[in-house]
């Protein structure tokens, strides 16, 4: 058999078709719809990412801090510490009221 | 479309405006669908492969630079989309050529018996080079359809494609091969 020959009457067969260029009702809709549904999606996406972002930052912030006030040298002179400072300063008017006559 | 132009339109649709879009889905839908159907036969598929293309131009519109048009920017699209559904649905290449219809036995006996008397546009002769192309492999079906069928230029398919010249044309090479393989295959089935 002339297999070059069936393919080329093969070939025509196929260049005869002309090709079917129907599109199904509505279909411009349905992109469309997808389209819109992706974007409100992405604006989800995204903003999730944000959420995530700054959640893993606000982690990384208190470890930190964690981190120093652990390994920081105690440079607290007499025991007193911060809020303890703190608490003389805010009642030092009460006791000075307390100590005149 | 003829109110505002494809690059004003493109301009919306990137400013955040994706009804600009739908005017291009009108237009071009019937050329896709034509594309698609030479590579998928099921209506589902079809629609799946142009669905695609859509959200694929979509996504990657701020990637058209405008310096072709927007058709063949779209097409090149849609033809690289119908080459990965290839690839994932390689289903009938294995089968044998025993499920051949009636006319399609009648128009390849014609054939046998006189190559002149078989018509070429001849419903069962579609038939029969669709069962073929099903059974090439997706290169050698991508290059088939492009370079025989659509007759397009080597440099044409490396455009669309993305292979270079050289790639095409070992590309063709090998598909006239293989197809050359299961024309014989078919005709030794079905004669000997």
């Amino acid at each position: 058999m002339n297999l070059a020959e069936l393919h080329r009457k093969l070939v025509a067969a196929a260049r005869s078709q002309k090709p079917d260029d129907r599109v199904p009702y509505a279909f411009e809709k349905r992109i469309t719809a997808l389209i819109e549904e992706r974007k409100a999606a992405a604006w989800r996406v995204q903003w999730m990412r944000g959420l995530w972002r700054a959640a893993v930052s606000c982690v990384a912030v208190a470890v930190v801090c964690g981190a120093v006030s652990l390994f920081t040298p105690d440079t607290n002179d007499g025991g007193n510490d911060l809020s303890q400072d703190f608490e003389n300063t805010l009642l030092a008017s009460v006791d000075q009221g307390d100590s005149t006559p | 479309m003829e109110e505002r132009s494809e690059a004003e339109l493109i301009a919306a649709v990137l400013a955040g405006d994706a009804a600009s879009f739908e005017p291009f889905v009108v237009k071009y839908s019937p050329r896709v669908f034509a594309t698609a159907r030479r590579y998928a036969r099921r209506d589902s598929e079809v629609e799946d492969i142009v669905q695609e293309v859509w959200l694929k131009a979509f996504d990657k519109l701020k990637s058209f630079r405008g310096e072709a048009p927007f058709e063949h920017w779209l097409m090149r699209m849609a033809v690289r989309t119908c080459y990965d559904f290839l690839r994932g649905h390689q289903r009938n290449r294995e089968s044998s050529f025993s499920e051949i219809s009636e006319p399609e036995d009648d128009w390849l006996e014609r054939f046998v018996a006189d190559p002149a008397s078989a018509p070429e546009d001849a419903d069962a002769a579609k038939l029969l080079i669709d069962r073929v192309m099903e059974k090439l492999s997706p290169e050698a079906r991508l290059v088939i359809q492009l370079l025989e069928i659509e007759d397009r230029s080597v440099k044409e398919i490396a455009e669309i494609t993305g292979w270079s010249v050289p790639l095409v044309k070992v590309r063709a090479f090998r598909a006239r091969g293989e197809m050359r393989k299961i024309l014989a295959r078919m005709t030794k089935e079905k004669y000997l």
